[in-house]
């Protein structure tokens, strides 16, 4: 066996398969559009993370800054019809499947115009017109929930696939496992993405993880995994490829590890004295998602003037579905009774 | 325009902070994600980071400055080719308050009470008209459950069922039998023991717009899988909107069985009940198991269908009709009668029903009310007996304390408290685990004496 290897971008050791981002190019169009979605996202979350400190949105707010790449990267492969689910980091995740930016942010400050009329928040959006079912506030139940979806595909006999997304600290939870198990015995189409930020709120992976190799927390259920660099879109979409094909061809679960890394607290509220403002540095100049796009652009004489007007662009939507979201009325009292039975 | 920056809320709760220390000078140039500032607050010292490119403009807030309000302009950053003399033009106050909240929304009144659901209005409709001369079959309580399932099956390929041997084995206790043979594995599905996982399983195929009909060996075991349950099943409609909910009955046996103890005795009526976006369902005669169950998979809402080991095998006369659904939300007058009302549902009815014979020997004509439904809670029926007989019993297998009896008693007081002639009294499971040895556990469970005596108390007999 090959010595362990650190992953370049953020220090995470990568011991099997890696996909690499050698030989994984992009088109300048993909480049593009992989560049504009990270930045709306970004944008976006460096926006609500602005409102949160005005005090317009309110409770539990987790930003996705850092790891923008994961879900830009799954999404390029996937069709529509495929589901996706995730925990409660999850701004990133609607956006990615276009969901409309003014629906998740005004979501976020509590008005009807919000995608669950304002009675979902920052953990709690679906959109069933995206298949994104969830924004899930208990850690480790989209593991099962996810594990349902792909049992309906499965039942009704289509080819779709859906994406069950959790974190490093999700992965400990035992019903996680109870899904490996009827995934693989029942040969269920779904990708699940363990987005490794390498902290559960507080708690390192060193701290919590007895197998710090997420992609082998199926390999006592036959479910296939690897490792990937989740700060290099080109290397997310490819293994995200080759784990559709996987799920899509029937041959049940595949199991994804994203090593990525949060550069924002856990939440709003997050001191985050569990590491060191060198280490967070550090990864945002050496491996940052949006910059490794962006120099490889101006590398192929994509101009910073041409860069920048996508920015702008971005920056618009972002603030319009601010203004949106701070001038959208609240919801109807009578909301207060709607929806609990249908 | 150069860009204000706030003093910002690091939580919920906070109002003011310190700010400790710059980390940045005017005129420095600021990339967005440079933390710029360190605040304190009593929980924490926190860093400021910039969220916008360009140049500190201006330090508004000198650091070492103690309680500066959260949204008190702390700073200005210019944006590129913007210069000090531009700082003039940045805006007074935030251009967006988070108070800005329209005065449509602010003015509106509080939800008026009438909106509250205590309202004696039942929606739901009568029970089904069974037309004279329809052949009634005399059949298990377990075959009308399997009947049930069986039709809803056939009329519906979304409906499947799932759980611990049900499929070849036919059952635990045999509910699903001949299911597999029907309907094959693709609708009959043996889990492994993995109740919190096939709950999840189940409800987000419910989510998918399958129709789920999740079996637990007994309810004890879905206390594994109540997360699922209920954060994620009775929940999701709510906090989606309306969006997205799931139709999927959770079903098994609940409360004691026979000899089986503490682990495997508890009735989780009152537990469910509690929350809003579940239906709540303990029937007690064969008919009622079969129409309500088929009304349970049908309906678009989670249902918790609690049954009971102790009935599974006992008989009862089912309408053999086409399609026969009984409301969800309806109870049913069991026995009528003048002078005291017993309330009792599921294996609680057995007590009260024999109670009423007995209380009939010596003259007193007992009115039994099968609640059927735990929720939503038919008040209007119990409610309209006792205002006829002016005394209450409720009979539940359950713990007393938070019980559904006293819940019904709490809806008696505020609906019928003139009308009561003596408190409502309940019997219910004792205060106690339920215990292993045969005399120990009978005690712990309600007895038809105490109802009667119960019944005879109300009465001042």
């Amino acid at each position: 066996m090959a010595a362990p290897k650190k992953n370049a971008s953020t220090g995470q050791e990568t011991k099997n398969g890696s996909s690499r981002s050698s030989g994984l190019e992009f088109t300048k169009e993909q480049e593009l559009a992989a560049l504009r979605e990270m930045l709306l996202i970004r944008r976006f979350e460096e926006k609500a993370g602005q409102l949160y400190g005005m005090g317009a949105i309110g409770g539990f707010c987790h930003l996705y800054i850092g790891q923008e790449a994961i879900v830009v990267g799954m999404q390029m492969a996937l069709k529509y019809g495929d589901q996706i689910i995730t925990g409660y980091r999850d701004h990133g995740h609607m956006l990615a499947t276009g969901m409309d930016a003014n629906g998740v942010m005004a979501e976020l400050t509590g008005r009807r115009g919000g995608y669950s009329k304002g009675k979902g928040g920052s953990m709690h959006m679906f959109s069933k017109e995206k298949h994104f079912y969830g924004g899930h506030g208990i850690v480790g139940a989209q593991v099962s929930l996810g594990t349902g979806l792909a049992f309906a595909n499965r039942y009704r006999g289509n080819d779709n696939v859906s994406v069950a997304y959790f974190g490093d600290g999700a992965a400990n939870q035992g019903q996680v496992y109870e899904s490996f198990n009827m995934a693989e015995l029942w040969k269920l189409p779904v990708i699940y993405v363990i987005e490794n930020n390498r902290y559960a709120m507080g708690t390192s992976v060193s701290r919590s993880s007895a197998q710090q190799d997420f992609s082998k927390r199926g390999a006592s259920f036959n479910i296939p995994g690897e490792q990937v660099d989740g700060m290099d879109v080109r290397a997310v979409k490819a293994a995200a490829e080759k784990a559709v094909k996987w799920c899509r061809e029937g041959n049940g679960p595949y199991i994804l590890e994203m090593q990525t890394y949060r550069y924002r607290g856990h939440s709003m509220s997050d001191p985050a004295k569990y590491r060191t403002r060198e280490e967070v540095d550090k990864v945002r100049h050496d491996s940052d998602p949006i910059e490794q796009v962006r120099n490889r652009l101006l590398a192929a004489n994509v101009s910073e003037q041409d860069l920048k007007k996508i920015d702008a662009e971005v920056r618009e939507i972002v603030n319009a579905s601010a203004d949106f979201a701070l001038n959208d009325p609240e919801p109807d009292v009578s909301e207060l009774y709607t929806d609990v039975y249908r | 325009m150069p860009i204000q920056v706030l003093m910002p809320a690091l939580s919920p709760t906070m109002e003011k902070g310190n700010l400790a220390k710059w980390l940045k000078k005017e005129g420095e140039a600021i990339k967005s994600g440079d933390v710029i500032a360190e605040i304190e607050t009593d929980k924490a010292t926190m860093e400021v980071e910039a969220t916008d490119e360009g140049t500190l403009g201006k330090i508004l807030i000198p650091e070492g400055t103690a309680d500066v309000a959260v949204n008190t302009p702390i700073a200005t950053i210019l944006a590129d080719g913007e210069s000090a003399a531009d700082l003039d033009k940045a805006p007074a106050k935030a251009e967006a308050k988070p108070e800005a909240a329209p005065a449509e929304a602010k003015s509106a009144p509080a939800p008026e009470k009438a909106a509250a659901p205590q309202a004696l209005v039942s929606s739901a409709p009568a029970d089904p008209e069974i037309p004279a001369g329809t052949e009634m079959v005399t059949m298990t309580i377990r075959e009308a459950l399997r009947d049930a399932m069986a039709e809803e099956m056939r009329r519906d390929d979304d409906v499947f069922v799932m759980g611990e041997e049900v499929a070849e084995y036919q059952g635990a206790y045999k509910v699903t039998q001949g299911l597999l043979q029907e309907f094959g594995a693709r609708r009959v599905i043996d889990t492994p023991i993995t109740e919190h996982g096939f709950a999840g399983v189940g409800v987000g195929a419910g989510f998918a717009g399958l129709k789920p009909i999740v079996e637990f060996m007994t309810f004890n075991f879905a206390m594994q899988a109540i997360d699922q349950i209920i954060n994620s099943a009775a929940k999701t409609l709510y906090m989606s909107g309306g969006q997205m909910g799931c139709s999927i009955v959770f079903r098994g046996p609940n409360g004691a069985a026979a000899r089986v103890a503490a682990q495997h005795s508890q009735d989780y009526a009152a537990w469910y009940s509690q929350v809003p976006g579940l239906k709540v369902v303990a029937p007690y005669s064969a008919a009622d198991y079969k129409g309500l169950l088929k009304a349970a998979i049908r309906d678009p809402n989670p249902v918790i269908f609690l049954e009971n080991e102790i009935l599974y095998g006992h008989t009862g006369e089912v309408p053999k009709l086409e399609d026969f659904i009984v409301p969800i939300g309806k109870a049913k007058i069991a026995r009528a009668g003048q002078h005291v009302t017993l309330i009792a549902w599921s294996n609680g009815m057995t007590y009260a029903l024999k109670a009423a014979d007995e209380l009939a020997k010596e003259g007193i004509e007992a009115e039994v009310i099968d609640l059927r439904t735990i929720r939503p809670m038919d008040t209007e029926t119990f409610v309209a007996s006792v205002q006829k007989t002016g005394r209450a019993v409720v009979v539940e297998e359950g713990w007393q304390q938070s019980g559904v009896g006293a819940e019904v008693a709490a809806r008696l007081m505020e609906h019928a408290f003139d009308y009561l002639d003596a408190p409502v009294a309940r019997v219910s499971g004792k205060d106690v685990p339920m215990p292993y040895a045969a005399n120990l556990e009978k005690l712990a469970l309600p007895s038809v004496a105490e109802v009667v005596e119960a019944a005879k108390a109300v009465c001042y007999r």
